[in-house]
């Protein structure tokens, strides 16, 4: 039964892809010449002003651009000019670096936050008001005070991500099972091993989904960071053919962004399954 | 012995008497005589002026005695003494060497550009190899818009950059941000812009029929944003209030004026030709019709750099001058074109570049137009543009209260800087530093700002 619903599933999600890449192929098809025009003159225009192709590029379009960057994905050009896989390896290097600072500072400090109630009501108002900040509002002061572009990027991936873990790990480590921490007192662990090998186990669950929800925000942070920030990753690379007005590259641009987004999750995802334990 | 003759000439008069060349009874009368002002090596190129210094260098630490050497050269021959030379000693690393004029405080720099036509010297001195004859290694960086290039270059991260030339002004003025001194040595392009409009208005061809209008430029403090409130000035539209003026980035114009948002824009190339490539627009007159002869973007570097590295500034400065010269010929524009057009640097269609670089163009309205100065480059910071900048910050209420224009003109555009590296590459500087225009059929000298200002009836300032 299990079975033949996943085979059903697959077969609607194809037929929902097919119909989509069908519709977006009619739509955008050329409509034959415009114009009348000297061929002395069609010879200075573009596609779009002589044979009335539209300005969204086909499927077949995109396929085929896609078939190129993936044919060579490592060359470079010079600085303003460096393969796909180039550009997703400086963004994904730069989300991992401002990520894992974050998780170096989030985690201790939430179970810091998690295990005192002083701290926590002492820090809530703080985590509040810089929680919902955009990164595009953080870019501009980190650039002024940083005075490094490459570095502002990364600050702003830790400033935007630190909070859902933090968050998550103090509600992780708050909501322990008040039995299981008695347990451990009456058989007088004491307090660094209790937090190890009680706590730890029993908040990994709630703190990994946070590290799910916050490598999800930094993925975003980053194409909005790098856009303006510029020199390389993903999100200049969108810029780059935005000022190109090339929209068969932002689009390829968009779907791996999406898919790398979906590989990050996906590895976080595995994570959580591995530490959680039935009770 | 002068430094600029030839070593390898066995029958060149010694100084014993009379002057370094030979044909004045004294030094005074040569120094006098305007022909032999400059030296034939010196009229020649840059390198073989240099070759000749070094190669004489050598020659005489070889041959310390005039009258051996003398011997040596007439036995020999001149080229087998040169090939002598040359083998034990590099005369060619040695003249490079001596090409730059002192050690470079830095080889390895940043440039900032912005993907627009305007800064087409700075972009082609990279692939062209004019910075690297210079010994420098530069890599130009393609940056997201106005702000981030001031910033990064007020924070060292770019060591000079492509400006807009009313930036260097407004930054040192403090308008607009923190006032830091800046310095502009050299213009990069001269006209270069258009006032392009949506196909919709293909018929309304003259500016009084605006009125409502939604316009677009780049930033609000660029030739752009002048120039199209002069012109809409000029025919009677108050630009604050007749029409609307935005500040938006360029590749978000031809975007725009296709979602119907936008009526037109004044713009730097290639969005202009852009517009036209995709159908979307055409273009209404020239920025040329308005001020034949316009500054438009600029090479700028901050003071700090210029007093800090003043080697490397003089190399990069002399590159960029060069890297114009090449580019005015018109001759080159194809060549150009085509080095430009690459993702690394504009990441456009060559076709359109080409249009623009050579001045045939189509219009958009089916006709193929030939100017050949759409586009030009000429390096030199004339102050009276800086004069003229600043009435009109001040004109649209950008600026308040009196304004110091000669003092900030000469603090800002480095026309004398310019005027002796121009020399160095062997062109010829004009000897003023200011010059008069018309903008419009209005002339302007620089003199009289305020008086200028004073003469325009539309106009934001009090």
């Amino acid at each position: 039964m299990t079975k033949s619903l996943r085979i059903r599933a697959a077969m609607v999600s194809l037929v929902i892809f097919a119909a989509f890449i069908g519709t977006w192929h009619l739509a955008t098809r050329g409509t034959g010449a415009v114009a009348q025009m000297s061929p002395e003159y069609a010879a200075l225009m573009g596609a779009t002003a002589t044979q009335g192709k539209s300005a969204m590029p086909g499927p077949l379009d995109v396929g085929a651009k896609l078939w190129e960057h993936i044919r060579q994905p490592f060359y470079d050009n010079g600085p303003n000019d460096k393969g796909l896989g180039i550009q997703l390896g400086y963004s994904i290097a730069r989300v991992m670096i401002g990520y894992l600072i974050a998780v170096a500072v989030a985690i201790p400090l939430g179970f810091l936050i998690g295990m005192s109630p002083l701290m926590n009501k002492a820090l809530d108002p703080f985590i509040q008001v810089l929680k919902p900040i955009s990164p595009l509002a953080w870019m501009p002061l980190a650039l002024y005070t940083i005075k490094d572009s490459s570095l502002s990027a990364i600050f702003v991936i830790f400033i935007c991500s630190v909070w859902p873990m933090l968050l998550n790990t103090a509600f992780g480590v708050a909501s322990v099972r008040k039995e299981w921490i008695n347990v451990a007192r009456t058989l007088e662990v004491g307090n660094v091993r209790r937090a190890f090998t009680v706590i730890l186990p029993a908040a990994a669950p709630t703190i990994l989904t946070g590290m799910r929800i916050s490598i999800g925000i930094a993925w975003l942070v980053i194409v909005a960071a790098e856009m303006l920030v510029g020199g390389t990753g993903i999100g200049y690379f969108v810029w780059n053919e935005w000022n190109n007005l090339s929209i068969v590259n932002v689009i390829i641009a968009i779907l791996l962004i999406g898919v790398v987004g979906m590989l990050l999750d996906q590895i976080l995802a595995r994570f959580t399954r591995m530490v959680t334990f039935p009770e | 012995m002068s430094t600029f003759d030839n070593p390898f000439d066995p029958n060149r008069r010694l100084t014993a008497g009379g002057c370094s060349c030979g044909r004045h009874v004294s030094e005074a009368e040569h120094a006098a005589d305007p022909s032999s002002s400059l030296q034939p090596a010196m009229l020649e190129s840059e390198d073989k002026k240099f070759e000749g210094v070094v190669a004489s260098a050598v020659m005489r630490a070889m041959f310390p005695q005039d009258a051996s050497r003398r011997a040596f050269l007439k036995s020999v021959g001149a080229a087998t003494a040169l090939a002598a030379v040359s083998q034990f000693f590099p005369l060619q690393t040695a003249t490079e060497a001596f090409a730059s004029s002192g050690p470079l405080e830095k080889k390895d720099l940043k440039v900032g550009f912005i993907p627009i036509t305007c800064a087409t010297p700075i972009i082609m001195a990279a692939p062209m190899g004019f910075y690297s004859k210079y010994g420098l290694n530069v890599e130009v960086i393609k940056t997201a818009g106005w702000a981030v290039i001031r910033d990064k270059t007020i924070n060292k991260e770019y060591d000079a950059a492509h400006m807009l030339s009313p930036m260097p002004l407004a930054i040192t003025m403090g308008v607009g941000s923190n006032p830091i001194p800046y310095t502009m040595p050299a213009v990069e392009n001269i006209n270069g812009q258009a006032i392009t409009l949506a196909m919709k208005h293909k018929d309304k061809r003259n500016p009084k029929d605006w009125k409502g209008f939604k316009f677009a430029v780049p930033f609000d403090y660029s030739m752009h944003n002048y120039l199209l409130r002069y012109y809409l000035a000029e025919h009677g539209l108050d630009p604050d209030v007749d029409v609307q003026i935005r500040a938006v980035p360029p590749p978000e114009m031809v975007a725009n004026l296709r979602a119907d948002n936008i009526d037109g824009y004044l713009a730097p190339d290639p969005m202009n030709q852009r517009a036209v490539y995709d159908g979307v627009g055409f273009i209404h007159i020239l920025t040329k019709e308005i001020w034949d002869g316009h500054p438009c973007c600029a090479f700028a570097a901050s003071k700090e750099f210029v007093t800090t590295m003043p080697n490397t500034y003089g190399a990069l400065l002399k590159s960029i001058i060069e890297a114009t010269a090449y580019a005015h010929k018109p001759e080159n524009r194809k060549e150009i074109a085509a080095a430009i057009a690459p993702a690394n640097y504009l990441n456009q269609p060559a076709i359109v570049l080409e249009q623009i670089l050579t001045g045939t163009y189509a219009d958009g309205l089916g006709n193929i137009v030939k100017q050949p100065n759409r586009i030009d480059f000429d390096p030199f910071p004339w102050q009276s543009f800086a004069v003229w900048i600043m009435t009109q910050m001040k004109r649209w209420g950008q600026v308040k209260g009196d304004v110091d224009y000669k003092a900030i003109a000469e603090q800002v555009y480095l026309a004398t800087d310019t005027a002796k590296l121009m020399k160095e590459a062997g062109l010829t500087p004009p000897t003023t530093t200011s010059r008069s225009f018309s903008v419009m059929g209005k002339s302007f000298d620089g003199s009289n700002p305020e008086e200028y200002l004073a003469s325009f009836k539309i106009k934001k300032a009090s």
